[in-house]
């Protein structure tokens, strides 16, 4: 009873939080909402036993991007109003996108079965004691290593692409050279001067 | 716990009295959690006075016990305003927020064996997670205050706690790594020795050693304690985020603070100092209840805390990304591995 109430005000809160991140007339909002969307995609997650994924989705989404994604939007000087305005000419390319998606999951999940090796793995379930970390774990660094090291490397170069694309180096920049500074002493830095009254620049 | 059998014998359906006899029990731990806060921070302001010789709070109740909460009625009584230009719901939702985060993390926080609210497999996640989501209460009440000083102290507050949440994301890993669960209780019971001098087994005397130092300053930077409070650095910024807070969600925001500290302050004990464990395994110390050696831990490195806010200047912007980036990340890093290969090839000969 208490799932079954748990689930359908996560999915509702969800469901609400979604419409109202496209609907909402201020960006700063919008982002909020997406948060709040991200959490209960987290609760969604706890009910179905994944507490893993649902504490990763906080983490990773919550925690650190739409940290990242909000300061870049209340830094952003747009007037969205303005923008907003002229949002409602784009509804029937956007709801023809939104139906194409809808169809294509529908036929997606009617088509989708599960193949007889994997049949008899899912006929197995995860013994009580094997936590879903230690299951995930166990696939992604076990079974999948090379995948999992191959997406690594898709990050890096992406990360690494992207420190290049934005990196800009100019000449004549004076940089703060820590090391240096932290060596410096009195001896080398100060010099007494003996100034006699009246002389002095 | 103790609750569902006697309402389960009035008629009360298990779930409902499984319901009622953990939100009784969640009650009664907020409140003793509170008045714990209230003394802690009496403490934080005589050890503060101490260092600069001054003597701190003493004229209300004996010695001063009873100033936190005449402070807290004056917040309390105090007209709630709202500047003119401010998001009304947002500005108010932010420090409800703050505290609503910064207690929710305690729920998983075990004072003794077996003596926790939450008892999940995925504990110290679930604690990384809410103090990572500290940072909204700020952002938002800095946005939401339409005010130059708090939107500035919003954008330092969100780049300084993403950069240190990173390093302390690894710190735990390699805790992980060593008790190889991601449940508290786990982590301290592999903490466990039979040996006499058990405070040599606790993390901290191990090769996790150059970790504790990491955390712990890590730790004040997520918590916007000083030297690292330029969130709420008062030369520059005024009072930061809450510059135009008064009265009651002042107090929230206060609250929330030390709430995520001595969270802070606990979790260093968890994992470096063996959380419940008494220090020696002898009789009469391990007749002491956990949970005393577990407050007394959390009070010493709550001291560490208050001395460091006493002791060091505030760093400069540059230099806090620095040691954040260049220092720490590096560092932690380099200890997973070293930490990784250590579990696969010494500890199983030792």
């Amino acid at each position: 009873m208490f799932q079954a109430i748990a689930f359908y005000a996560f999915s509702a809160i969800l469901l609400l939080s979604a419409v109202m991140v496209i609907g909402a007339r201020n960006p700063v909002h919008s982002v909020l909402f997406l948060i709040l969307a991200f959490f209960n995609a987290a609760g969604l997650f706890i009910l179905i036993g994944a507490e893993f994924l649902a504490m990763l989705l906080v983490v990773v989404y919550v925690g650190a991007v739409a940290v990242l994604f909000l300061f870049v939007v209340m830094m952003l000087d747009i007037d969205f109003a303005e923008l907003k305005k002229g949002a409602l000419q784009y509804l029937p390319l956007g709801g023809l996108i939104g139906l194409v998606l809808v169809v294509e999951l529908w036929m997606g999940s009617k088509a989708w079965t599960l193949r007889p090796v994997q049949l008899e793995a899912a006929a197995q379930p995860i013994p009580y004691d094997v936590t879903n970390t230690a299951a995930l774990g166990h696939i992604l660094y076990t079974d999948y290593v090379f995948h999992f090291q191959i997406a690594g490397m898709v990050l890096l170069v992406a990360m690494i692409g992207a420190i290049v694309l934005t990196l800009r180096t100019r000449p004549g920049v004076r940089r703060q050279n820590i090391a240096a500074q932290n060596a410096r002493t009195a001896a080398d830095s100060v010099t007494m001067v003996d100034i006699k009254p009246g002389e002095g620049a | 716990m103790a609750l569902v059998p006697f309402l389960y014998d009035l008629g009360i359906p298990y779930n409902a009295a499984w319901f009622i006899s953990n939100a009784v029990l969640i009650l009664i731990f907020d409140v003793v959690l509170l008045v714990l806060i209230a003394y802690l921070l009496l403490f934080d302001r005589k050890v503060w006075a101490a260092v600069q010789m001054r003597r701190g709070p003493n004229v209300v109740g004996p010695f001063g016990l009873l100033q936190t909460f005449a402070d807290l009625f004056k917040f309390l009584f105090k007209e709630v305003i709202i500047p003119a230009g401010a998001n009304k719901v947002l500005f108010l939702i932010a420090p409800f927020l703050t505290v609503l985060l910064a207690f929710a993390g305690w729920a998983v926080v075990p004072m003794d064996d077996g003596m926790v609210i939450a008892d999940i497999n995925v504990g110290i996640l679930y604690l990384f997670a809410m103090s990572s989501l500290g940072v909204y209460g700020i952002i938002i009440a800095g946005w939401a205050s339409n005010s130059k000083y708090p939107f500035l102290s919003a954008l330092r507050a969100a780049a300084q706690m993403v950069s240190y949440e990173v390093s302390i994301g690894f710190v735990i890993i390699t805790v992980l790594l060593f008790a190889g669960s991601l449940n508290l209780s786990d982590i301290v019971r592999a903490q466990a020795t039979t040996g006499t001098l058990a405070l040599f087994s606790w993390n901290w005397f191990s090769i996790l050693f150059p970790m504790l130092p990491i955390f712990f300053v890590s730790a004040l930077a997520e918590t916007n304690r000083p030297p690292f409070d330029l969130v709420e650095a008062e030369s520059e910024l005024v009072a930061g985020f809450f510059v135009e807070y008064s009265s009651t969600p002042f107090l929230l925001f206060f609250l929330g603070e030390y709430l995520s500290i001595v969270l802070m302050c606990a979790m260093t004990s968890i994992l470096f100092f063996g959380g419940w464990l008494a220090p020696i395994n002898v009789w009469w110390l391990n007749w002491v209840p956990g949970i005393i050696w577990f407050l007394i831990k959390i009070v010493i490195v709550f001291f560490m805390f208050a001395m460091v806010k006493a002791m060091v200047p505030r760093y400069r912007y540059d230099q806090l990304m620095r040691l954040g980036w260049k220092v720490f990340l590096p560092t932690s890093l380099a200890w997973v591995v070293l930490t990784a290969g250590w579990v696969l090839f010494v500890r199983p000969h030792l």
